[in-house]
């Protein structure tokens, strides 16, 4: 197979959208092109973005809106297929409305609007996404988010550790996963996890605001570098 | 036609940031005996149709899918039958 090809849905909102392509098609050279939330074709793509931003303007709450756009009809078929899904931010927010992830994304507990770089703890090195990299790899990757407060009941989150669900907890630059390094309130420090069947990946970091070295980091583009070699091998 | 009413609370066992912080804006007017402000959604909306139970049937799929997140809210609706004479008054 040739290289794959991203696709990266636009929704009325959507302001990530444009720095997934970009950070694919021009800076990791891949494949990459626009889905509109109004079609329900996925050009074929292999792996489809839900991209950061703020769908319907977060009305309701959060995702609710979006997830019921004809082109997610479409990505959930492909997702219930296996294919390859990965939300960011509010891609997140959509992917757990949608039901394809577990849980809800709550107002951050200091209630404010967190914008900043994180370090990241890789906790399954056995997914898709993260298959390759080196052990003890810590990320540092931005956010940008009001609600990233990861909730779920005690059932749901003992079935998320049980199956090694929980992908990326928010730690120290040294890997140390505490209290004072949760940025907004998230259980367990929870900042991504995957389905059970390894297929669907939401995260609040954005992995593709740090892919060019022009800004400094380059984290987010091992990310997507290592889900392109696991679907290729 | 009927005249539907949802009121949407978020369950006691998730945290309210937000009720939290409006607490402290009842704190700094004087107002002590405020306690446990809890913030949800009221809404509202005609169905148009004269089957009640084909209002009820959506009026509850709208609720479950969409207006509430089973996950952390529960939602109570409050469904009446509006006549043109109420509509005039109103």
């Amino acid at each position: 197979m040739g290289k794959p090809k991203f696709g990266v849905v636009v929704f009325p909102g959507s302001n990530c959208d444009y720095d997934a392509y970009y950070a694919l098609q021009k800076v990791l050279n891949y494949k990459a092109d626009f889905l509109w939330h109004k079609d329900t074709d996925l050009h074929n793509c292999d792996v489809i973005i839900l991209p950061g931003g703020f769908s319907y303007g977060d009305y309701l709450r959060t995702g609710a809106i979006a997830r019921f756009s004809p082109i997610m009809n479409s990505v959930i078929d492909y997702a219930k297929k296996g294919g390859r899904i990965v939300g960011i931010c509010n891609g997140f927010q959509i992917l757990l409305e949608a039901g394809l992830l577990p849980g809800v994304l709550l107002k951050n507990i200091s209630l404010k609007f967190v914008c900043k770089d994180v370090y990241l703890s890789i906790e399954n090195y056995q997914t898709n996404f993260t298959k390759g990299i080196e052990e003890n790899t810590i990320l540092k990757i931005p956010i940008a988010h009001g609600e990233g407060n990861y909730f779920a009941d005690d059932k749901t989150i003992k079935e998320l550790e049980d199956n090694n669900q929980i992908v990326f907890k928010y730690a120290t630059k040294d890997g140390k996963v505490n209290n004072e390094i949760n940025p907004n309130g998230s259980l367990r420090n929870i900042a991504g996890i995957i389905n059970k069947h390894g297929n669907v990946l939401g995260m609040m970091p954005h992995p593709e605001r740090s892919c060019n070295p022009v800004l400094g980091r380059t984290d987010g583009s091992l990310i997507f570098n290592t889900l392109v070699n696991n679907i290729l091998n | 036609m009927f005249r539907a009413k949802v009121l949407i609370k978020r369950r006691a066992s998730i945290l309210d940031p937000q009720g939290k912080a409006v607490e402290i804006g009842a704190q700094h007017l004087g107002l002590t005996n405020i306690k446990n402000t809890r913030i949800g959604k009221y809404i509202e909306f005609d169905v148009d149709t004269n089957d009640k139970t084909e209002a009820e049937k959506e009026v509850n799929d709208y609720c479950e899918k969409l207006l509430a997140n089973p996950v952390m809210e529960d939602y109570e609706i409050t469904l009446e039958e509006v006549k043109w004479a109420n509509l005039n008054s109103e």
